[in-house]
């Protein structure tokens, strides 16, 4: 048995939305190198849509992998809709991570909503501002 | 291409041993304890792998028990010294930090039982002082515990010069020698050893079965009780067919080990200098004290899992320090413990080379390994905060 599902491998293998999105409306960052994972992801949003979503990550096969798929449910979502994504969805819709990997897809969803939050802080300041 | 670059995890076996066995599995299956010519046959063959294994390393045949591999070998050394010690009030263990979890952990069980262990910190090139090691040393010291080779970084330890230090102190001197015998010469007399522990699958014997040197006269406690096999000193029916490969597969060894590192010398250098022209790596353990078919490798911004995942689609079978290949939340001991701090100990590379290696195989590796440490670093945010200077580079 492979230590890994064909979707996450797949999504590993080939991540989408791969990259960095400059002048991002939301950026949400978590992990650290000492642990061993980092996620990043790039939030664009037009009137609360995820126009475009991007994501970097250092770590192992599926914690790259959740970034991928997690990226990939939320683009072109509603914010309010993309905040109520959970770590148990992006794991299912990898069709399983093994146990002692399900903190990755943890990650992916504390790294959304950390861009999430970004993005109405700064949204925020930009309406105190005017 | 396929290659397999994980010899110090496993080796593949050799065919003269897995021929040597096979009588022994349907044809010759009696119980070496039996009275009968079947089983008679068993026990010659256990014996005669007994000696010829005490020849390879320079031991008495009596000298030699068969275990079931390197750990229950490491645990019943350590836990039969300290027996002996407690015994005659010593209770002192001197070790180093980048032992074996066999060690380690059996010494922390002896912590909890009262004992005092001091692990003696490596140089950053991966290798104890032997002045370190004597420093350590007390009056009520029964045991000194050095690993004759280290499995992550393949340095070569100072146990000649161990040894003679506690022979003259009278301590009990162990060694791990599981990833030396049969890769580098190694003598128990000539290197003071008093116990040495070894395991038949990492010089192309079966999985399962190893050996356990005790010199004469060390009283040896029983980690399994039961039947008078291995002298009283390991119960249990013998591992005949497992024993008799273990044999053969050592003296091939010791027979074509000169042949052998002269190949694989060349190679593990050919190795080391292509990695090293990657950006921001760096070679773990000391340049030349170290096992003629290793290379271990730090790159920075990079974990360790997806870089053996992908090297895995490029046909390369090879390990890392990293901690989601442990299955710890922490990074490699081995790598800490030369000074790699955590970020960079998760991106490293173990490369142990077989003998069947050439240099097609090693550029092969050499352009794999760039290529996808390239593609990693291409979307690593620790990369990325490195290369912009918001992040200092270590290496």
């Amino acid at each position: 048995m492979a230590l890994y599902s064909e979707k996450v491998m797949d999504h590993f293998r080939n991540p989408r939305n791969v990259g960095v999105i400059e002048n991002a409306d939301g950026v949400g960052e978590v992990g650290n190198a000492k642990c061993g994972d980092i996620m990043k992801i790039y939030l664009k949003i037009d009137e609360d849509i995820i126009t475009d979503v991007k994501f970097e990550t250092f770590g192992c096969g599926s914690a790259i992998a959740s970034s991928s798929m997690a990226t990939e449910l939320i683009k072109g979502k509603p914010l309010n809709e993309a905040k109520e994504l959970t770590n148990k969805a992006v794991a299912e819709a990898l069709d399983g991570l093994p146990d002692y990997k399900m903190h990755c897809s943890v990650l992916a969803e504390q790294a959304i909503i950390g861009a999430i939050e970004d993005y109405y802080g700064k949204h925020l300041e930009k309406r105190k501002e005017n | 291409m396929r290659i397999y670059a994980d010899n110090a995890a496993t080796t593949g076996m050799s065919v003269a041993a897995m021929e040597a066995m096979m009588p022994y599995l349907c044809q010759y299956y009696g119980n070496p304890s039996s009275l009968y010519a079947a089983g008679q046959k068993a026990r010659e063959a256990v014996e005669t792998a007994r000696e010829n294994i005490a020849r390879c390393i320079g031991s008495a045949p009596r000298e030699i028990i068969f275990t079931s591999g390197g750990s229950e070998s490491d645990n019943q050394a350590i836990l039969s010294a300290a027996d002996v010690g407690k015994a005659a009030g010593k209770r002192h263990i001197v070790s180093d930090n980048i032992e074996h979890h066999a060690v380690l952990h059996t010494l922390e069980k002896l912590k909890k039982e009262g004992f005092e262990v001091t692990l003696v910190p490596v140089r950053e090139n991966g290798i104890v002082s032997v002045k370190d090691i004597e420093a350590a040393l007390r009056d009520d010291t029964c045991l000194v515990t050095v690993m004759y080779a280290n499995n992550e970084i393949g340095t070569i330890q100072p146990v000649r010069e161990i040894g003679d230090i506690c022979r003259m102190r009278g301590i009990i001197f162990h060694t791990d020698a599981v990833q030396a015998v049969g890769h580098i010469p190694v003598n128990v007399n000539v290197d003071n050893i008093d116990m040495m522990s070894a395991s038949a699958h990492k010089f192309h014997g079966p999985k399962g079965v190893g050996f356990l040197y005790a010199k004469k006269g060390l009283r040896l406690s029983n980690l399994i009780e039961g039947g008078a096999q291995e002298f009283g000193r390991r119960a249990g029916t013998e591992n005949v067919a497992g024993i008799v490969a273990m044999s053969v597969a050592l003296e091939e060894a010791v027979r074509r080990m000169c042949e052998n590192t002269e190949k694989l010398l060349p190679l593990r250098d050919r190795l080391i200098e292509g990695l090293s022209k990657i950006s921001h790596s760096a070679l773990n353990g000391d340049r030349n004290i170290r096992l003629p078919a290793n290379v271990n490798f730090c790159f920075e911004g990079i974990e360790g899992e997806s870089l053996l995942l992908l090297l895995d689609d490029k046909g390369i079978c090879a390990s890392s320090g990293s901690a989601c290949t442990s299955g710890s939340l922490d990074p490699s001991h081995v790598l800490l413990a030369i000074g790699r701090v955590h970020d960079v100990a998760h991106g490293s590379l173990r490369l142990t080379l077989g003998e069947d290696a050439d240099a097609e195989q090693v550029d092969y590796i050499v352009k794999s390994v760039k290529e996808v440490v390239e593609r990693l670093r291409c979307f690593s945010p620790v990369w990325r905060d490195l290369v912009s200077g918001k992040a200092k580079f270590i290496l």
